[in-house]
């Protein structure tokens, strides 16, 4: 007879559940992982496997300790930290086959599936996306098909999987309904502690190469959802930070101030428009040139640039407008003109001899810009991805000698041109274009879209946009990136217009995820207050969603219990009585298994509780003889004894 | 084991013990096999007892006792007699075979050919034998015990489904543990003991243990618990086929005799508990996976919760 206060043993089986089990809950969190601590988890999952395999014993607790000491160090190492989300992340991954390599009972499964459970939670600190979601439904569902296993080591793998999709089944509508109809709070309920941001997009800096380094990246940056008629392609300017001040190599932003309102008055046709900004952790929003008055809670920077009030730290929506005739910088500060003006001294002196001589032969500004629109054209720069690595002095490298640049290369040349010949210059950084997915009718623009062009400040007209990648490669601004590239350059595949399956296929790919985007985990309040407005709730208030949630979580649980009513036998009074015995021996953790016959019951018991022996006995053997035995006729009696004996019994 | 309240049957198992060292168990399903009217199949590596066990059997019971070695040219005729002209009476006259006793012992009965197998079913079933056209009726109680060597034995004919059928239960006797091995080793020749010892009861008062036992009372939870059981063998998807209603007869007609060895007026369910093994396990095929039949059995009974 096994002992009844340790809990039984494991079998071979169920080693073999929780084995997958945790391989499933462990397997999504190994690329985030540090590649030692990644090994490590992978290596112990092995071993244990392997000892479960050939039924050989735990290692010993030294042995586990000094590995979780390695851990430690491991993720010390990489962190210099044992908190936090990804430290605490790498220590949870380690622990969870730790606990497996030490697991030898029903408890220890137990608390290896709990673990199972808060890695479960926890892939979602990694990312957010649909496959992330069919992962933890996958890994839940396993997890429960190893603890039916566990309870009921009988099971086959086949019905234990069965009792989990019903059980998850189950609880499907009970989850859609909280989902749908638990009040929604604006902004997270809790900060989370924040990670480096390892992600591509623009940069505060610009200097050779740092655009044409996103280009291959085919990462979504934004989507805008436009109402009505789509913008031109030639219109199509999403503006980053705005770059200023020029060392000599590198192009950098020149801070001023923000304020609420533009300092312009929007004119002429306006395009209003949704936008869905993937995080940046920066605060710029990406507006179209130039944004209205009625962007919502957002800050107007000196330099045109519309700003939201904290860094975008996770995906959001916004509605925005965009005035693209709008005059821009009328009355422009003496101070912004002066930097715009500013060159380093010795540095790039070909440009700057020919941006004097610009100036010196015309004396209107916006003949100097014509000219050096002029000279750029017929100067036969090549447009390409793949520019030569230039020295010291870009600008005048890549005017005279290489010829062969990327648009942070014409922008930056231009602009250094027009400064040396006296025209106010500035370089913006931001996106250009944008594909129209024609299935959900968004434009999606990728960080292939990056794009650097210039501004100039003529008196009278304010800031004048100058694009001159436009120039030497029109079809860059008009077509986009890939037609604007010589033919014999090979294109990063996810931006190759030749094949055509492969777009639809991303096409649907993405309107899928922009779907789940914004209707899972962009479900806010707002979105909220639609649904139930479309549902017929004008004004739902947090008391009515709440009642709404409470009375369909209720009705299902009580279409649940009805259902599963009938299959609870009747009891009658003898039942019981037995019942109330085998609760009192349930709190001493003596549980009847449902097979167990009150005799079998009662010698366990009785091994258990040697000084409640006779009075287990006695209560089992009377139970047994009024239960199965012919009706005698003191049964009322006997049953009255039952009764005071039990009432008596205290285990 | 609690000790029997029926002091017949425990000076039966008394005796018996003392023939067949350290297998009570084993010892009290067999003697409630006989008691339920049901033949006995005992199968198990050679050496451990089995012939014993049956000899034993017929000897403390007072029963006669006739022993067939079966091999596999065995013929019906050598079970149930022949005909043969008698010169002296100038006509035929049947000459019984060694099937016409109380016990017969079917020794190694996976030896024989299924023609003569077959033969012993009818027997087993209707207790008469039918020859050239005349039905003799058996002798009243009449068991077969058979003892089997494990199947995947060289030279067997394994029992088909029907056959095993048949018998009310099928035994496993087992290597002894050490100290009854020990007593084994030490003591007296175990055909010296039986020689010596005497019948316990005679056959009628084995007939009449018998009607006391078909008399035992039987629950209401005990059939629905019966009845689950057969139910549950028949959607275990480790079980390809599961019991059949007469095995549900068969279990009830052990589960009576158990309780009666037991000293009790009631079928219990630790009764079904305790027959169920022996019952069940040859009457359930395994699916796919490999299990015996008193794992397949346990499994049965872990998964039907008591009414």
């Amino acid at each position: 007879m096994a002992e009844p206060h340790r809990s039984p043993p494991l079998p071979r089986a169920a080693g073999y559940f929780l084995l997958v089990t945790a391989a499933l809950g462990l397997a999504p969190f190994l690329p985030y992982l540090p590649t030692g601590m990644s090994i490590l988890a992978a290596l112990l999952l092995l071993w244990h496997g392997w000892l479960v395999h050939q039924e050989a014993a735990s290692p010993s607790r030294i042995t586990l300790l000094l590995i979780a000491a390695l851990g430690v160090v491991l993720t010390l190492n990489e962190y210099h930290m044992l908190f936090g989300k990804q430290a605490g992340l790498s220590l949870l991954a380690m622990l969870l086959p730790l606990k497996l390599l030490e697991t030898r009972r029903r408890r220890d499964a137990r608390a290896a599936l709990l673990l199972c459970c808060f890695l479960l939670s926890g892939q979602f600190l990694n990312a957010q996306s649909m496959a992330v979601a069919v992962c933890v439904l996958l890994c839940a569902t396993a997890i429960i098909a190893t603890s039916a296993k566990l309870e009921q080591p009988g099971l086959t793998l086949r019905s234990a999987l069965d009792t989990a999709l019903r059980l998850l089944g189950g609880a499907v509508p009970l989850m859609l309904v909280l989902f749908i109809l638990f009040p929604r709070i604006d902004g997270p309920l809790w900060g989370m502690p924040l990670d480096a941001y390892a992600g591509t997009g623009l940069s505060d800096a610009m200097q050779p190469g740092s655009i044409s380094n996103l280009i291959p990246s085919g990462e979504i940056a934004f989507r805008a959802e436009f109402e009505g008629t789509l913008p031109p392609p030639a219109q199509r300017y999403w503006r980053g930070p705005v770059l200023t001040e020029f060392d000599g190599r590198t192009w950098k932003i020149r801070e001023g101030g923000r304020r609420r309102q533009p300092d312009y008055l929007p004119q002429g046709p306006a395009y209003h428009y949704t936008l869905t900004l993937e995080a940046h952790n920066r605060n710029w929003l990406l507006a179209m040139d130039y944004p209205g008055a009625d962007a919502p809670d957002a800050l107007y920077g000196d330099d045109l640039v519309l700003f939201a009030r904290r860094p975008v730290r996770s995906r959001i929506r916004t509605t925005l407008s965009a005035y693209p005739a709008t005059a821009v910088g009328m009355q422009e500060r003496a101070s912004t003109l002066r930097a715009a003006l500013r060159l380093p001294p010795a540095s790039n002196p070909r440009s700057v001899a020919l941006g004097a001589a610009l100036q010196a032969r015309h004396a209107d500004p916006a003949a100097r810009v014509a000219a050096a629109i002029d000279f750029m054209r017929n100067a036969h720069l090549a447009y390409t991805l793949y520019p030569p690595l230039l020295g010291q002095d870009s600008a005048d490298e890549f005017l005279f000698d290489s010829k062969r640049g990327f648009c942070e290369h014409f922008a930056s040349s231009f602009a250094i041109l027009m400064r040396a010949a006296g025209v106010p210059a500035r370089v913006v950084t931001g996106y250009q274009g944008g594909e129209l997915n024609p299935l959900d009718g968004t434009l999606v623009i990728r960080q292939s879209d990056a794009h650097a062009w210039t501004e100039v400040w003529l008196a009278g007209r304010g800031w004048m946009r100058v694009d001159p990648t436009a120039a030497s490669a029109p079809r860059r601004i008009d077509d986009g990136l890939a037609s604007a590239l010589p033919s014999n350059e090979q294109l990063p595949l996810m931006l190759r217009q030749d094949v055509e399956w492969l777009r639809n296929l991303r096409f649907r790919w993405e309107a899928l995820n922009n779907g789940w985007n914004q209707w899972v985990i962009g479900y806010n309040a707002r979105r909220q207050l639609e649904l139930m407005r479309s549902l017929g709730l004008p004004d739902a208030d947090w008391h009515q969603l709440a009642g709404l949630l409470a009375a369909c979580a209720g009705a299902w649980l009580a279409w649940l219990a009805i259902r599963l009513w009938p299959r609870r036998a009747r009891l009658d009074a003898l039942d019981r009585c037995w019942q109330r015995a085998c609760r009192k021996l349930a709190r001493r953790g003596l549980r009847r298994q449902t097979w167990e016959t009150p005799k079998d019951f009662a010698e366990r018991a009785a091994c258990a509780l040697p000084q409640h022996a006779d009075a287990i006995t006695a209560i089992a053997e009377a139970y047994t003889t009024l239960r199965y035995g012919p009706t005698a006729q003191d049964h009322a009696r006997k049953l009255a004894a039952l009764e005071a004996a039990v009432q008596q019994f205290r285990p | 084991m609690p000790e029997t309240p029926n002091a017949t049957t425990r000076a039966i198992l008394a005796q018996l013990g003392e023939v067949l060292l350290g297998k009570p168990q084993a010892l009290r399903l067999a003697l409630a096999c006989l008691l339920a009217r049901g033949h006995l199949l005992i199968e198990d590596q050679p050496g451990v007892g089995k012939t014993t066990l049956a000899h034993a059997l017929a000897v403390t019971l007072g029963l006669g006792f006739q022993r067939v070695q079966f091999t596999s040219d065995l013929l019906p005729a050598d079970l149930i007699g022949v005909t043969i002209f008698d010169a002296a009476k100038q006509g035929f006259s049947f000459h019984a075979g060694p099937l016409f006793s109380q016990v017969l012992l079917a020794d190694e009965i996976n030896r024989t050919t299924p023609k003569t197998q077959s033969a012993l079913l009818e027997a087993m079933e209707e207790r008469q034998v039918s020859v050239d056209g005349k039905t003799y009726p058996l002798p009243e109680p009449f068991f077969v015990i058979a003892t089997q060597n494990p199947s995947q034995q060289i030279g067997t004919f394994p029992l088909p489904e029907s056959q095993l059928d048949r018998f009310l239960m099928r035994l496993s006797l087992g290597l002894p543990d050490a100290a009854a091995e020990r007593e084994l080793l030490s003591g007296r020749d175990r055909r010296e003991i039986l020689a010596s010892q005497p019948a316990c009861i005679t056959s009628t008062e084995l007939q009449r243990l018998q009607t006391q036992a078909s008399a035992i009372h039987v629950g209401e939870r005990i059939l629905d618990y019966v009845q689950a059981l057969l139910a549950k063998s028949r959607s275990l998807p480790e079980i390809s086929q599961g019991l059949s209603p007469r095995a549900g007869l068969a279990i009830l007609a052990a589960a009576r005799a158990w309780a009666l060895i037991d000293g009790h007026d009631h079928v219990r369910p630790e009764d079904v508990q305790a027959v169920l093994p022996c019952v069940a396990g040859h009457r359930l095929n395994a699916a796919e996976t490999r299990l015996g039949g008193a794992a397949l059995v346990r499994q049965l009974i872990e998964s039907v919760p008591l009414p």
